[in-house]
């Protein structure tokens, strides 16, 4: 099977978070880059899936030139194709984002007058809220995916990003593509009918099952991904690396500044001392869902 | 916070940083009866961050220099007294032919020091790391007592015990917001997050952020942060069954800068092969910043890719197996000086503030100790000196020169180190007013303390032919670097007419004031209370009666002492008196107050003064010439100095001689040498007057006399009595050291300082050979020698004696084997070469009668 | 102005905390046009939206009746009513859908959204919020801003939004300058604040459009856990560090770990000491977990292990050392001794079951 995993290059931060003197951005000079964690589990999920079904593993990132390093990092954990969507490092919003990502994924760029993604109303001209009639607005048509310059059968994502935390890439290429999409998935299973695809919510197993090719997006914890090889590690530096120019445009969510919040230092709550503790300690348990 | 210690009000003394350094510090400063001290980090126990917490932790015995064998060696055992040394073995591993001598020399070294070393095939390195591709190798050095340590649990346990004794308080989570000193420049609190406390001695331990610490009181701390990588690699399936740490030895590959060692199921490999990465100290992130700890920094790939490659090519079926992932990776910060020394000793800004800084985890416990000894106000058991902060000179305090040095050090780390290696950054800096006399004499360069000096003149090469077959050319590559026959030629040159030498890296500095006789007379061994005019050569000792110093002082009047000294030890030397001037502790610049409420001043007139040497037989025509003075031997007596008029310049002239000649140092206004070198170059034509170098100046010339150095045979393990060096009577005046120098000279020695000649110089190849320096001396059956204190012989000093045609070697012997005619051996580079016992004490072996010397 | 609340709904069919979180976030918006905004819209003949005239709506309007918040609740919505009263949702709108199917909720919203010409949508941030709000973002081709803190809206009509960045480590200062808002709510940074005088809510029906691939994906509920926990997957973890003092302290946290259904974890100390293979090992160089719960033990809190274990939705510590490093990073802690500590939990954790 043919997959492809999206990934995003986001700055390692500890704790605390260092935003720069204009306000407007984390202050990455001492900070190194990696691939944001969910994704990585991605990435692996995809790896091994292709091991157990045979194929292979595309990535591709929306970044900077540097996202490059990202993309030879997840080459080197089995990944054998690599594409950048290279950007001037501004930030792109989830909606062009995904845009950009379907365009390089169906191989055409996004021609707005047969997008079914419908055009963001113009403020301007009507100031009233202008929510498109959902009847315009197709469902999703497995057949129309099928027929669609679609090479892969599956799309994953991480379930949002480690710094903006969107959460809604994944659901947009879905969307765009006409495939079904699941996120936050913990467990993945690929069998002749498609996907059987499982998250945790609130205690409760989720299990959905849908049909080939979809989206699906994942959460740390699904697997432990496994660390580069040295043998890896020196394949990914020689790989080539595809680049492309996607078409930025804006969402219409504008930052106008980062900072950090005033903080208080961070403690544990202290339930108490020694084995007079164990009280809390159980109703702590029952409170988080350990005890059912 | 419920139960965190509450911070004191004062302290005895405030330890600032809880690595390795630190908690030593803390420890043995409890031990050595300091209460009420306080230990601080703005990090947790027991990791807080520094570069303890992810340091590879591995000791290798063999070191370069004698100090930081010693301080190793010392560690090693209080490692060992903690529980937390795991002994691995370790081979260092040779790739070429340059490194397999180089190993040789390292198993030699390892000798001189009692260090177990053997030389092994690479069919016996592959026995014992079977994961390791012997192909690649030539050959290791094996060295069997090599052994990791847990540094973080070593340094919890010494703070444990200091608490047990009641001594310390441990702040976790204080950061140091500042340093207070009071209205005489002297510490007086330490202000921080948790509260301020009121001492009056710091000491700054830790690492990376000292400089920042320093700069809080106005002193300077010169080290840089800089990084170097490691990766952790596994699971390795070899390794999952291992019990425990480590079970195979570890592997240095040296010539690619790498190193390998099990880490529990990981190998951990480290580099020093990639671009020096500086990091500034105010970029280290905070605790709440970084993503793994302030010193573990974001992995640059890109860098280690080539180091990659290398270490798979030598362990290719563990390193390059699928299943093993790189899951750590970091660039981890280090501390880096500009001479690769650690930085002890009370900061010359700013008394009561120590720095203990720039360690390995390998001498972390040792130097805490040495230390605490200082602060304890004794001289150190280990000899410390050339890790002393004061050495320092202005440009070396440069965050610049730092930076440079850092840089340049950095990929020799590893790397192939010629005892007369020269630094190349940064130069040049301190000019000679006759350097550019020099140049166009085609001199070549060495630098000692910033100042650029001839070693020899390339214009002298046509001595070569005057003095062929009395130059002892050396045939092989290694003992040639930085040497010429010129230097041998310039000797005899000298010998046989005269020799001018440009001593301006001279350290110089006046004690003046009616404190002045008691300033000296306090810390020197000779008799002070002289005539003006008189000059003393003499020792300082430190209270348990070792080396602690070696020069020359000058009265100049009632009240006006000038001290002169080699250029290495200047600034130390400084200090010291400073530090000893008689009443009070004496504050920066040196103010004391002698008995009776006398002050005196110290005045340093380094770059006031320049100074030349004219030594030979033809010395005294040739200053005759030039000056109206009474040069006669009757009008300027040996041993004494006055101002003569030369050339129209006022000249300090003092007749001494460190070549053991006849001949005067000429001290003149820095502005006016080069006309006295003018002055003197011309009138010494016709004499046949040569520009003399430092080879001749620092080797040759005393060697065949026998004056001892201080830094080679003079150190403070060793005594007056055992280097020969006694007088028939002791001065009445106290002096620091004198009880246990009475002490030692009422027994005999059991080590006396020799001076050996090499009978035979010929390798097993049929080279001939010429020892360096450092090489131990054994019997002629080739057993080490020993004396009763267990120190070792090795070779203290080595070089051409040009005049008496040998080479020769210095080296304390035990007192049965120091016997004139005794016939011993000395290993170079693994193989033997006989020697000769010539002199057994400090008889010249060239003109015994210093007749020339008083001529 | 209209906000929509999308309700999560508890076990027993009443609102989820969470969503009483989203209900008081949704009326500060609705609370954020004034007066003067309405008044501006009643006298601007162009304006279709509010089209009953007059002054505007005073508190009591807000609150309920002609503008304010409705909340949506899928399936029925009595049970939740006494709550979406006492937290001000003047109208609820019970959708006709049982299950949980992301695309059909968000469909159904839209369809909500259009009908009442809201001005903004919210959700709780939520796995299942944030998915149902994706995809409304998806089906309207609108914006949809993740993990609110706060939302106003402006004089121009905008929206300034206050959000998290790096879960809340940072706050993005952001504006929307489109209509309607769908917002996301970082729950763990709004409180939830009942109204001073609830009214009762208006409780419609309401059936929604969809076409069959809307309901392609949904979810059907297991009640049976995935068989073969390891150390990576596993949702409980019981860490011993060197505080268990040796090979045979392990006893009891293996207890508990059965009991909790979760599996050992060791600090690198232990495995160092050879008390416990490798494979055992959380941390940098071993496994990193991701559990729902991780109990540290004995364990000061090394950076090498905390990278291990950070990704834990809960920590909790057991030390003796209350200034050891963990003590920092858990979200609790019971200072005292482990070998005390645990063996009581064993026996409370069974009097419990029995």
């Amino acid at each position: 099977m043919e997959i492809a995993v999206c990934v995003k290059r986001v700055p390692m931060v500890g704790g605390k978070i260092v935003v720069t003197a204009d306000g407007q951005d984390v202050d990455t000079r001492m900070s190194g880059f990696t691939v944001s964690p969910h994704e990585e589990c991605a990435v692996e999920e995809a790896v091994r899936l292709v091991e157990r079904h045979g194929g292979s593993v595309a990535v591709l990132t929306l970044g900077p030139p540097a996202a490059a390093d990202q993309l030879r990092d997840m080459l080197a954990l089995g990944a054998t194709r690599a594409v950048l969507l290279e950007t001037d490092g501004r930030e792109w919003g989830p909606i062009a984002t995904a845009e950009a990502i379907v365009a390089e994924v169906t191989g055409a760029a996004a021609d707005p007058a047969t997008s079914p993604v419908p055009a963001l109303p113009d403020p301007a001209t009507s100031p009233v809220p202008a929510l498109p009639d959902p009847a315009a607005s197709p469902a999703p048509d497995p057949a129309a995916a099928a027929a669609s310059n679609l090479p892969y059968d599956l799309l994953l994502f991480g379930n949002e990003a480690a710094d903006t935390g969107d959460y809604q890439v994944a659901v947009r290429v879905a969307h765009a593509l006409g495939l079904p999409c699941v996120t936050g998935i913990k467990n993945l299973e690929v069998t002749d009918a498609g996907a059987r695809a499982k998250r945790e919510y609130r205690g409760t197993e989720e299990v959905f099952d849908i049909p080939l090719p979809a989206v699906v997006s994942v959460k740390e914890g699904i697997n432990l991904p496994r660390y580069p090889s040295l043998p890896g590690r020196l394949r990914a530096k020689r790989a080539t690396i595809e680049t492309r120019a996607p078409q930025w445009r804006a969402d219409g969510l504008t930052k106008t500044g980062l900072r950090v919040p005033a903080g208080e230092s961070k403690r544990a709550e202290i339930l108490g001392n020694g084995a007079d503790a164990v009280p809390a300690l159980v109703a702590l348990l029952d409170e988080l869902g350990i005890l059912s | 916070m419920s139960t965190m210690s509450d911070t004191p009000n004062r302290a005895s003394a405030v330890i600032i940083g809880a690595g390795i350094v630190g908690n030593s510090l803390a420890y043995h400063l409890a031990r050595l009866g300091w209460r009420e001290l306080v230990l601080l980090d703005k990090g947790p126990m027991p990791n807080p961050g520094g570069s303890t917490g992810h340091a590879s932790n591995f000791i290798f015995p063999i070191e370069y220099s004698k100090m930081m064998m010693e301080l190793t060696a010392d560690s090693t055992e209080q490692y060992e007294a903690l529980g937390v040394f795991i002994q691995s073995g370790g081979i260092e591993v040779a790739r070429t032919e340059a490194r397999m001598q180089e190993l040789r020399r390292r198993c030699t070294q390892a000798k001189a020091w009692q260090i177990p070393a053997q030389l092994i095939s690479p069919a016996e390195v592959a026995k014992l790391v079977p994961y390791l591709d012997e192909s690649v190798i030539l050959g290791g050095a094996h060295f069997p007592t090599v052994g990791v340590v847990d540094s973080l649990r070593a340094g919890t346990l010494m703070r444990e015990n200091a608490t047990r004794l009641g001594a310390l308080t441990v702040l976790a989570g204080a950061e140091v917001l500042g340093i207070d000193t009071d209205a005489a420049g002297r510490v007086s609190a330490v202000r921080t997050t948790r509260g301020d406390i009121e001492t009056s001695v710091c000491a700054i331990c830790c690492g990376v952020w000292a400089p920042r610490i320093a700069r809080m009181a106005g002193a300077r701390i010169p080290l840089t942060p800089i990084a170097h990588q490691m990766i952790s690699v596994g699971p390795v399936p070899l390794f999952a069954d291992t019990p425990g740490e480590i079970s195979y030895p570890i592997v240095r590959d040296v010539d690619t800068n790498m190193y390998e060692r099990q880490h529990g199921g990981d190998m951990e490999v480290g580099s020093y092969a990639h671009r020096p990465i500086i990091v500034a100290p105010d970029d280290i992130p905070s605790i709440e910043e970084a993503a793994l700890s302030p010193t573990e920094m974001p992995f640059t790939q890109d860098d280690f890719d080539p180091q990659l490659m290398q270490a798979l090519e030598l362990m290719p079926d563990l390193l390059g197996d699928e299943r093993v992932g790189i899951r750590y990776a970091i660039n981890g910060l280090i501390s880096m000086t500009p001479d690769g020394h650690p930085l002890i000793g009370e900061t010359p800004e700013v008394p009561g503030l120590w720095s203990v800084a720039a360690s390995w985890i390998k001498e972390g416990p040792g130097i805490g100790r040495a230390a605490a000894e200082w602060m304890s106000g004794g001289a150190p058991e280990i000899d410390i000196h050339e890790a002393d902060i004061s050495r320092f000179y202005g440009h070396q305090r440069t965050t610049a020169h730092v930076i440079a040095r850092a840089r340049e050090g950095f990929n020799k780390m590893y790397g192939i180190v010629h005892p007369a290696e020269q630094w190349e950054s940064g130069r040049p800096v301190r000019l000679s007013p006759v350097y550019d006399r020099e140049r166009d004499l085609g001199a070549v360069f060495i630098e000692t303390a910033g100042w650029e000096r001839p070693n020899w003149y390339a214009s002298n090469d046509v001595l070569l032919e005057r003095y062929a077959g009395r130059l002892m050319e050396r045939e092989a590559e290694w003992e040639s670097r930085w040497w010429s026959p010129i230097i041998n030629a310039e000797h005899l040159a000298m010998r046989d007419a005269c020799g001018l030498v440009d001593l301006s890296a001279f350290a110089v500095f006046d004690i003046v004031g009616p404190g002045a006789l008691a300033a000296v007379q306090s810390v020197a061994v000779a008799q002070l209370d002289v005539r003006a005019g008189r000059v003393i050569y003499t020792s300082l000792l430190d209270e348990r009666g070792g080396f602690r110093g070696d020069l020359t002082i000058m009265r100049l009047g009632p009240q006006r002492f000038r001290v002169v000294t080699g250029g290495a030890t200047g600034m130390m030397d400084v200090k010291w008196f400073a530090d000893h001037l008689p009443g009070q502790e004496g504050g920066p610049g040196g103010a004391g107050v002698g008995p009776g409420g006398a002050q005196a001043v110290i005045a340093d007139q380094t770059s006031a003064w320049t100074t030349l040497g004219l030594w030979g037989p033809r010395a005294r025509d040739v200053l005759s010439s030039v000056t109206p003075a009474d040069m006669s031997h009757d009008g300027f007596k040996f041993g004494t100095c006055r101002e003569i008029e030369l050339g129209g310049v006022t000249v300090l002239a003092s007749r001494i001689s460190y070549v053991g000649e006849l001949g005067w140092e000429l001290y003149a206004p820095i502005e006016e040498g080069r006309r006295v070198w003018d002055t003197v170059w011309e009138a010494g034509q016709p004499h046949g007057l040569v520009p003399v170098g430092i080879g001749v100046y620092g080797t040759t010339g005393r060697l065949e006399k026998g004056y001892r150095a201080y830094g080679a045979e003079l150190d403070g393990s060793y005594d007056l009595v055992e280097a020969g060096m006694t007088r028939p009577k002791v001065k009445e005046q106290e002096f620091l050291g004198k009880d246990a120098y009475l002490a030692q000279r009422s027994s005999p020695p059991c080590a006396v300082l020799c001076t050996l000649t090499v009978d035979d110089h010929r390798s097993a190849s049929g080279q001939l050979r010429y020892m360096l320096g450092g090489e131990p001396v054994l019997t002629a059956a080739g057993e080490p020698l020993v004396d009763a204190k267990g120190r070792p012989s090795y070779v203290t000093s080595a070089g051409s004696g040009p005049s008496v045609g040998k080479h020769l070697l210095m080296a304390y012997l035990p007192a049965e084997y120091a016997v004139e005619g005794n016939r011993l051996a000395v290993e170079y580079l693994g193989e033997q070469y006989p020697v000769t016992v010539a002199v057994a004490g400090s008889t010249p072996l060239f003109d015994p009668d210093n007749e020339r010397v008083r001529s | 102005m209209t906000v929509l609340c999308l309700i999560e709904q508890a076990v027993d069919g009443g609102v989820a905390d969470v969503s009483l979180r989203a209900l008081t976030f949704a009326r500060a918006l609705a609370a954020s046009s004034g007066p003067w905004m309405y008044q501006k819209a009643a006298s601007d003949p162009s304006n279709g939206a509010f089209t009953d005239g007059g002054a505007g709506p005073t508190d009591t309007d807000v609150a309920g009746g002609t503008g304010g918040v409705a909340a949506v609740v899928f399936g029925d919505a009595s049970a939740a009513e006494p709550k979406l009263s006492e937290y001000g949702a003047g109208d609820a709108y019970a959708v006709e859908l049982t299950g949980y199917a992301p695309q059909a909720w968000a469909r159904a919203l839209a369809g909500l959204a259009a009908e009442l010409s809201a001005t903004a949508v919210v959700a709780a941030g939520t796995d299942h919020g944030s998915e149902v709000m994706a995809h409304l973002g998806a089906i309207t081709g609108l914006p949809m801003v993740a993990n609110c803190v706060t939302a106003a809206r402006n004089a121009e009509g905008a929206f300034e939004l206050v959000r998290h960045r790096w879960a809340g480590s940072l706050l993005e200062d952001a504006v929307l300058d489109v209509t309607p808002a769908l917002l996301t709510v970082a729950v763990d940074a709004v409180a939830a604040a009942p109204v001073a005088e609830p009214a009762a809510t208006a409780v419609h029906a309401w059936r929604p459009e969809l076409d069959d691939a809307d309901l392609l994906v949904r979810a059907t509920e297991s009640a049976e856990r995935s068989a073969g926990v390891s150390l990576a997957t596993a949702r409980v973890v019981v860490g011993g560090g060197r505080g268990v003092g040796g090979p045979d302290g392990f006893g009891v946290l293996e207890e508990l770990a059965g009991l909790l259904g979760g599996v050992v974890g060791v600090s690198r100390v232990v495995t160092s000491e050879g008390w416990r293979p490798h494979k055992q090992q959380v941390g940098q160089t071993g496994t990193r977990i991701t559990p729902e719960l991780y109990l540290a033990c004995g364990i000061s809190g090394a950076i090498q292990h905390m990278a291990g274990c950070l990704s834990s939705k809960h920590i909790v510590a057991i030390n003796t050392d209350p200034d050891a490093p963990i003590i920092s990073r858990a979200d609790y802690a019971v200072i005292g001794d482990l070998n005390q500590v645990l063996p009581a939990l064993v026996d409370a954790i069974r009097a419990r079951s029995s």
